[in-house]
């Protein structure tokens, strides 16, 4: 075939080595900064089945460093976006998209259908499922992760490798440590650190050279400096993931789920009054909601700003996708308020929805 | 001894500085935190694994590099 010809010539590759990939079978979990440059190189070599979930809708701040969208994807599914493009760059290999979230219910189930798994998401929340998810069902993670201008890359649970867990035993708490909205990225770095990840996944399917596994390279792209850290093994942390493998679907995303938190939906909370809406948002994040009294407490300085909080109105807390909210509600509780509610839609749909309810309200 | 400490990620932030040397009279890792919190409070609360000879190793660890490297986890993706 004319299209992979130029891997066809490479005799690491060859025929066979095409063969491999088209036979094999890769999930990438969030189709964002990292996703985007894996998806886009694993679909061009041709890798026979690709996975796509993400149940995020793309913004216009996303276009800066997610390479499969254009403006006419914004406030679409990421997943299905991602889809529409790479059916145009090969229309040869099956994608299917999955615009939902990853779950502890729908996660084993997936990744059985896959034969590796790709982490480019953005909290760790998922990262930790994916790497538990990855030891139960006995798949090989490429994973990556960003900040600013650094990089992480390493390859988990590959031939009996160290996991996720060795490297970073416990799931930070709260917002001890900030995301890319909260503190910006440069656009280039997800598109190194990505295609890092790409080769490697493209390596254990040809089964050539040294797969980046029981090591964590750091990667800066200011300076280029690159380190290499070697991960030991701990049976330890991974025979407590197998352990607890038979109450793994019983689990919540969000560990603060047991502190307990009232969900509600826009339309619902709208309808009560007296309500003091707290968008926990970064000041710099879009779009804001104009139609509502907003208090911005972002959730970075969240902690000092406790004061802002009213203490005569019942609090309605968003974010952008519900992850903040639930860490905001746990900082709230923790300070014994507790007549709060997360709401469910994020800013995008709120703004949607209110604009809908306006319309609906002058055709009246 | 002198012990080079290299920050990565937002621990730089934190301490304004991507590496410092100091002097250091103890042999545990876990004895050199306490003098860098003490130094820098704000690495106090935050997560983050130490490497010595380019490995991740406990905090328990003996002390037997001249330089160790401080790496935050980070989300970003």
């Amino acid at each position: 075939m004319d299209r992979y010809q130029r891997h066809i010539v490479l005799s690491e590759i060859g025929q066979k080595g095409q063969d491999k990939l088209s036979h094999s079978k890769v999930l990438v979990v969030g189709a964002g900064g990292l996703g985007c440059p894996v998806l886009q190189y694993l679909a061009a070599a041709g890798v026979g089945t690709i996975g796509i979930i993400d149940f995020d809708s793309v913004e216009k701040s996303n276009l800066q460093r997610q390479i499969l969208f254009g403006t006419s994807s914004i406030e679409k599914n990421k997943a299905i976006e991602a889809k529409r493009r790479l059916v145009d760059l090969n229309d040869t290999i099956t994608i299917i998209a999955y615009p939902e979230r990853l779950t502890y219910q729908n996660a084993i189930q997936l990744f059985n259908q896959y034969d590796i798994i790709v982490d480019g998401t953005d909290n760790f929340e998922t990262r930790y499922l994916i790497n538990d998810a990855c030891v139960i069902t006995n798949r090989p993670l490429v994973f990556a992760a960003i900040y600013k201008f650094q990089g992480q890359v390493a390859v988990f649970n590959y031939n009996n490798g160290p996991t996720y867990r060795c490297a970073f035993p416990n799931k930070p708490i709260g917002n001890t440590v900030p995301n890319c909205s909260e503190v910006g990225v440069l656009g280039v770095l997800p598109g190194i650190i990505g295609t890092m990840q790409a080769n490697e996944v493209l390596k254990i399917i040809l089964e050539i050279g040294t797969v980046l596994s029981g090591k964590l390279l750091c990667y800066d792209a200011l300076t280029y400096q690159t380190t290499v850290l070697n991960i030991k093994k701990s049976e330890h942390d991974i025979q407590k993931v197998l352990l607890a493998k038979e109450n793994f679907n019983q689990q919540e995303l969000n560990e603060y789920c047991r502190v307990e938190i009232r969900e509600v939906s826009i339309k619902d909370i709208l309808k009560k009054g007296n309500i003091q809406f707290i968008d926990v948002r970064e000041t710099n994040e879009h779009p804001k909601i104009k139609e509502l009294m907003v208090t911005e407490i972002p959730l970075s300085i969240f902690e000092q700003h406790i004061d802002k909080i009213s203490t005569n109105k019942e609090k309605a807390l968003f974010c952008h996708s519900g992850i903040r909210t639930k860490t905001a509600i746990s900082i709230l509780n923790k300070h014994h308020i507790h007549d709060c509610y997360s709401i469910k839609e994020g800013a995008t749909e709120i703004v949607s929805y209110i604009k809908e309810l306006q319309k609906e309200e002058s055709n009246e | 001894m002198l012990v080079t400490i290299k920050y990565f990620g937002m621990l730089a932030e934190l301490t304004n500085c991507n590496e410092e040397t100091i002097v250091f009279s103890g042999s545990y890792i876990s004895e050199l935190l306490e003098v860098l919190f003490q130094k820098h409070n704000s690495l106090k609360d935050k997560p983050f694994q130490v490497a010595q000879n380019n490995e991740l190793v406990p905090l328990g660890t003996k002390l037997i590099s001249q330089e160790i490297v401080l790496l935050p986890p980070f989300s970003g993706g």
